[in-house]
């Protein structure tokens, strides 16, 4: 053993000033850059700033919060969106204490953000007593459930199994109702709208598509010419053509195949487009990890005498959809920001509530841009969570490294 | 061979592949044409109720509504079947002018993005994490009533005086047009590009093959110059005349007019896809490994040399497969015009399904000329996809 040389040594970690000189100044071009930068992002900075506090004027949220929340959801129903949420918020805190790193910074975030809102004095008559204390038990909720979740009395199954229950119940029980009923009267999806249609349509296309499309990306590998070539054909023609377009045949041209005395629900046949559209997407990422799988798998399993259902199940699919994790939350993400598109064909979502709130009084016509910003900053929040859960998902799971 | 006959006898029917697959093939046949069967047999019931078959002579009819903006003549006497063509134009110009602002500016922000410089770098990554996670819909929202709705009047146009003009009616440019003799610069200045790339490509093979420099790049430069320069002297020396905006009365004449319509989807449009672009452009360059360029500077090439030789070509061949499915994106999101004005294909098929009564026919040809569209746009990127991929031995 010999001490180590000072040539061998590892280098100083570097000082701040070191750091800034070579991050800002290592030569005259980086130095310009870095001074013409910093002049940029001051004054763009400055001027959002003082038009942020100054100029704009948010009353349009500040009047319609819950506009902009559950669109014209019946005021006297509301305590059932409030349930559906006390029950998310608390699964929330759940799969944050049982899968920690992924949901943390969402389910801190959420928390704060409810508290503050409980507590802010925001002058308006729709935020009453109730909705702010409604607001204090979220965060109170995702506290008790991290809890819980942290002290491994709940398996991980059993959180999964929760959330599907829940996220059924939710769309096609609680907010629906039934007709003729006292405690839960039917309350048609015409008046379900905001922040809530949003996530439904989300949630829901996230949920039903994935299936489809990992049976699509295994029907385009299959070996039977009829369902490959069906296969192909349809995911080519939906990737082949706007989502705009695929919409408007589920909400228009859809009637004119059906028998006349059939009806489907508005909200559903929008749903139906955005499955449509992204089941067709995530078979071809999943296809992609599929080609991935080395064909010596296959063989190995098919010489053990594992019938070809428990090898695409038990051998090629973990493989595979495990590889496409990322590419798969980045269509997740696509498909939550492609609901505004239903807006088109007449669904009041998030921006189609901003757009009602607009009309709302004839101050509020020229206050686009405030409004706009404000559904900007929601779908912001919630993507940027997604792609972060999925950047720590794709660390742990060691894509890429084995 | 006798006993591999008794073996497959043996098989039962139920577990012999084949039979299992013909089956399966009969199954999965069935069902899809009886679901076929079964909508267009509520199809034609509906069709004879209402009278609409599915045909395309209405094409021929008077359109009998207008369309603002335009790139061909149409006025609303016009068939329906110019109507649509208009949207399928003002489909492709949008694109392009989109196609091309995006891969400038995701280029800019992807080489921005690996800046060694701190600041530059995570002004790019604002930028790209800002258009990544925000709705394009949104966006355009944003763009169109946010700004150019709020954009001064006419008369207190913001200006750089005879340059450009920018008011509510649009954007106002200083364009060059054809003069006397402008045909004949033109036609030089066409020929002067095709001599320089043919220059380019022989020269350059001249020397690979012989291995004596042949100044490709100067040549093929200066005939690239020189062949227009001709033609504008030849032409009398004014062949191209710059049209500048004049303020005359209550509008601006002259020069070209750009729509706030049209210029609200192609900054929204042309921003939102260079985000992606940029992430492109940034993992493309990455993957080139950093032991090619260490051994590119060992056998002495110079930095140019570096870049055109050793980094370029290995990046393209990432690249480009994402950046046709980027363009191809940006194409299918201009569909989303229709909400601030711009009336592309889409948008006109909707008023054409309104005014001619045909939902279906209008619906089908809409649909087959998007698909149309992006076959033929990866097909033609695919095969120059081809020519820069590795030949895999």
């Amino acid at each position: 053993m010999t001490v180590a040389s000072k040539d061998t040594a590892p280098p100083a970690p570097p000082t701040a000033l070191e750091w800034v000189r070579k991050n800002f100044f290592s030569n005259w071009i980086n130095a310009l850059l870095t001074i013409l930068g910093a002049t940029v992002v001051y004054f763009a900075l400055v001027s959002l700033a003082t038009w942020a506090i100054k100029t704009a004027d948010w009353s349009p949220i500040t009047a319609a919060p819950l506009l902009f929340l559950v669109g014209q959801y019946p005021r006297e129903e509301l305590w059932r969106v409030g349930a559906s949420t006390l029950m998310v918020t608390f699964l929330l805190g759940m799969s944050w204490g049982v899968w920690k790193r992924y949901l943390r910074p969402f389910a801190i975030f959420l928390a704060i953000l409810m508290g503050l809102l409980a507590i802010f004095p925001l002058e308006t008559p729709t935020i009453t007593l109730p909705i702010r204390v409604f607001m204090l038990i979220n965060p109170v909720l995702i506290f008790l459930g991290y809890r819980l979740g942290r002290s491994r009395r709940v398996p991980s199954r059993v959180v999964a199994i929760l959330w599907l229950v829940v996220l059924l119940l939710i769309p096609l029980v609680i907010l629906p109702g039934f007709t003729g009923s006292s405690l839960l009267p039917q309350v048609p999806t015409s008046v379900w709208g905001g922040l809530l249609i949003t996530l439904l349509l989300s949630v829901g296309g996230i949920l039903i598509s994935f299936p489809f499309g990992v049976l699509l990306a295994l029907g385009r590998r299959s070996s039977l010419p009829v369902v490959k070539w069906f296969s192909i054909f349809f995911i080519e023609v939906v990737r082949g053509v706007p989502l705009v377009t695929i919409l408007f045949m589920f909400s228009v041209i859809l009637a004119l195949f059906l028998p006349t005395e059939s009806r489907i629900d508005r909200v559903i046949r929008a749903l139906m487009g955005i499955v449509f559209f992204s089941a067709a997407y995530t078979a071809e990422n999943v296809r992609g990890g599929l080609q991935a799988i080395p064909p010596g798998q296959v063989e190995a399993a098919k010489a053990l005498g594992l019938k070809n259902v428990h090898i695409t199940s038990l051998i090629v699919l973990p493989q595979a959809l495990r590889l496409v994790i990322p590419t798969t939350v980045g269509q997740f993400i696509s498909l939550f920001k492609d609901t505004t598109l239903v807006y088109i064909v007449g669904i009041n979502d998030l921006l189609g509530m901003g757009n009602a709130v607009l009309k709302l009084r004839p101050e509020f016509v020229r206050l686009q841009m405030e409004v706009y910003l404000f559904i900007a900053l929601i779908f912001w929040i919630f993507s940027y969570f997604m792609s972060y859960a999925s950047l720590q998902l794709e660390k742990a799971l060691g894509v890429g490294e084995r | 061979m006798v006993g591999d006959e008794t073996m497959r006898r043996k098989i039962p029917l139920w577990r012999d592949e084949r039979v299992l697959k013909g089956v399966a093939q009969v199954i999965s046949s069935l069902v899809i044409l009886g679901a076929l069967y079964w909508l267009i047999d509520n199809f034609i019931a509906i069709t004879q109720q209402r009278g609409m078959p599915l045909t395309y002579g209405f094409l021929d009819e008077a359109a009998g509504f207008p369309i603002k903006e335009s790139f061909i003549p149409y006025d609303s006497t016009m068939t329906f079947g110019r109507a649509v063509l208009v949207g399928l134009i003002n489909t492709l110009v949008v694109s392009a002018a989109g196609i091309v602002f995006a891969t400038v500016l995701g280029f800019v922000v992807g080489l921005m993005r690996l800046s060694t410089n701190w600041l530059i770098s995570h002004i790019a990554l604002a930028f790209i994490e800002f258009h990544r996670n925000i709705p394009l819909l949104v966006l355009l929202f944003l763009w169109y009533f946010g700004v150019f709705t709020k954009l001064p009047a006419v008369k207190d146009s913001i200006a750089i005086p005879g340059f450009i003009y920018i008011n509510q009616r649009g954007f106002y440019l200083t364009w060059p047009h054809l003069a006397e003799g402008g045909v004949l610069f033109a036609a030089t200045l066409v020929a002067g590009i095709i001599l320089a790339v043919l220059a380019w490509s022989v020269l350059r093979h001249i020397r690979e093959v012989r291995g004596k420099e042949t100044y490709f790049g100067q040549i093929s430069l200066a005939v690239l110059v020189l062949v227009p320069l001709i033609g504008w002297f030849v032409s009398g020396g004014k062949p191209v005349l710059l049209d500048a905006p004049v303020l005359k009365g209550f509008n601006f004449q002259g020069g070209l007019r750009l729509t706030t319509e049209f210029t609200a989807l192609l900054i929204g449009l042309a921003m939102y896809t260079s985000a992606f672009i940029a992430e492109v452009i940034r993992s493309g360059i990455q993957a080139v490994r950093k032991g090619q360029i260490e051994a590119a500077r060992a056998v002495g090439l110079r930095y140019s040399q570096i870049l055109s030789l050793i980094i370029v070509p290995q990046a393209l061949r990432v690249i480009i497969p994402p950046l046709i499915s980027q363009y191809l994106n940006l194409t299918k999101n201009s569909s989303l015009a229709l909400v601030i004005g711009y009336q592309e294909l889409f948008a006109i098929g909707k008023v054409t399904i309104n005014q001619a009564g045909r939902a279906v026919p209008v619906f089908i040809l809409i649909m087959a000329t998007y698909l149309a569209i992006s076959l033929l746009t990866s097909v033609v990127l695919n095969i120059y996809n081809k020519r820069v991929q590795f030949i895999e031995r």
